[in-house]
């Protein structure tokens, strides 16, 4: 039994769910990957995460969409969900709080961000 | 610049302030003091050297010692003050100030105000317990430049992003394009003054708790056994002392002593004149 936690990294962009990963596989997560919410859904039904890192804007199934389904899901009020996107206005944040996100990182963002982020969420 | 020019920077530097500038820093001086030489229409730091020595070069010497300053802060630096704060000193607080109802808390050099307002929040999140009561936050800095932030109350999104909270980041902060301004309550509840830890401190009124974080590190021993023995003697028998995470008091001063399982947390010691009386 390893306790690796695993991260979904949700984004429609290669080159920042890439950059991601290597930041959180420094951190010891295992990371997973989605390019939409719609995949993103399809990766918790498989097995839930214990992160998710959630961009907001991507084709097929927007982040918020995701999180809406995500905590109706069995299971799926579990994992520690922190977005990570350019809509960087207080109303965008105050509606990801509401629907159940648990920090919001706005874009740009470094690997100290995600790390002080991670942490008070109780990740790290 | 010269062996002489940044002999002298190190020396000014270290008498008016208590910085120890190791001399490998010497790009440092350069990169720091270029603008207060070129403000001052001087060539070069071995002029700024020269002139920083004439009668009446007190304001070039404050900015030459406020540009040397290291201001690096966040919000709930470390947490685990912050969390002690309000777990373990505050309810003390509450108990053993109950008949006056005022609390003074000083954060000794807070930087752009992080610290300060971090426990503002801190205070304002605590709620009807302390209703009724009077909270002084004293924050100050020998740096005019941060103060002046510091009073502003304005952060960038990427200041914000390391330590706070998202929650308390829309509950206590405007969006003002891409910065974002503290909610003017909670920048009343801090007064905001230049003061140079190496000065007497007694003007400053007595306290109940000091912060005070990452500054000592940059003294020498002998200083800091000075800034923590005037701190014993502005505090209250049982006030508290809080110090970085690279920071203590061991061989420093027997007037604090650290408090079991309350890292970074400190008491009044044997040291005291007051516990020695008792
Ligand atoms: C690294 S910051 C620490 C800020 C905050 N306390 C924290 O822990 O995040 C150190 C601060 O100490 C201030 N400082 C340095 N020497 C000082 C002195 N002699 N008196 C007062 N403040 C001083 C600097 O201007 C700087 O803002």
């Amino acid at each position: 039994m390893s306790d690796t936690k695993i991260c979904l990294v949700v984004d429609d962009s290669r080159v920042i769910r890439m950059v991601a990963r290597k930041i959180l596989e420094e951190l010891e997560f295992s990371v997973a990957e989605a390019a939409d919410g719609k995949a993103a859904i399809d990766v918790c039904k498989d097995k839930m995460p214990d992160a998710v890192l959630l961009d907001w804007n991507m084709p097929v199934m927007s982040g918020i969409d995701f999180l809406r389904s995500l905590r109706k899901m069995d299971g799926g009020d579990a994992p520690t969900v922190v977005f990570c996107t350019t809509e960087n206005d207080i109303e965008h944040i105050q509606e990801a709080i509401a629907e159940g996100a648990n920090e919001y990182i706005m874009k740009p963002f470094d690997s100290e961000i995600i790390q002080s982020k991670f942490r008070q969420v109780g990740l790290l | 610049m010269n062996k002489e020019s940044l002999a002298h920077y190190c020396a000014l530097v270290k008498k008016e302030s208590g910085l120890v500038l190791s001399e490998e820093k010497g790009y440092l001086l350069e990169s720091r003091l270029m603008p207060v030489a070129r403000k001052y229409k001087l060539a070069d730091l071995d002029e700024l050297a020269t002139a920083s020595q004439k009668a009446g070069s007190t304001e070039m010497v404050r900015e030459i010692v406020d540009a040397m300053t290291t201001n690096e802060s966040f919000f709930f630096r470390d947490i685990t003050p912050f969390d002690q704060f309000r777990d373990y000193v505050l309810p003390k607080l509450i108990e053993n100030r109950g008949d006056k109802k005022h609390i003074r808390i000083w954060s000794a050099a807070c930087s752009n105000g992080q610290e300060p307002y971090s426990l503002a929040i801190v205070l304002k999140e605590a709620g009807p317990k302390l209703a009724g009561w009077r909270i002084d936050i004293v924050a100050t800095d020998i740096s005019r430049e941060v103060l002046t932030r510091a009073k502003a109350g304005v952060y960038s999104q990427f200041e914000v992003q390391r330590g706070l909270p998202i929650t308390l980041l829309v509950k206590y902060f405007k969006q003002d394009g891409d910065k974002w301004r503290i909610d003017p309550a909670l920048r009343a509840m801090v007064s905001f003054q230049e003061f140079n830890l190496l000065d007497e401190m007694r003007a400053l009124g007595k306290f109940d708790i000091i912060f005070c974080r990452n500054v000592l590190i940059y003294f020498d021993q002998e200083t800091k056994t000075m800034v923590l023995n005037r701190m014993s003697g502005i505090l209250p028998p049982d006030g508290h002392l809080v110090l970085g995470g690279a920071e203590t008091v061991l061989g420093m001063t027997d007037k604090f002593v650290s408090i079991k399982g309350q890292r970074g947390l400190y008491e009044q010691g044997a040291g005291t004149p007051i516990a020695k009386a008792s």
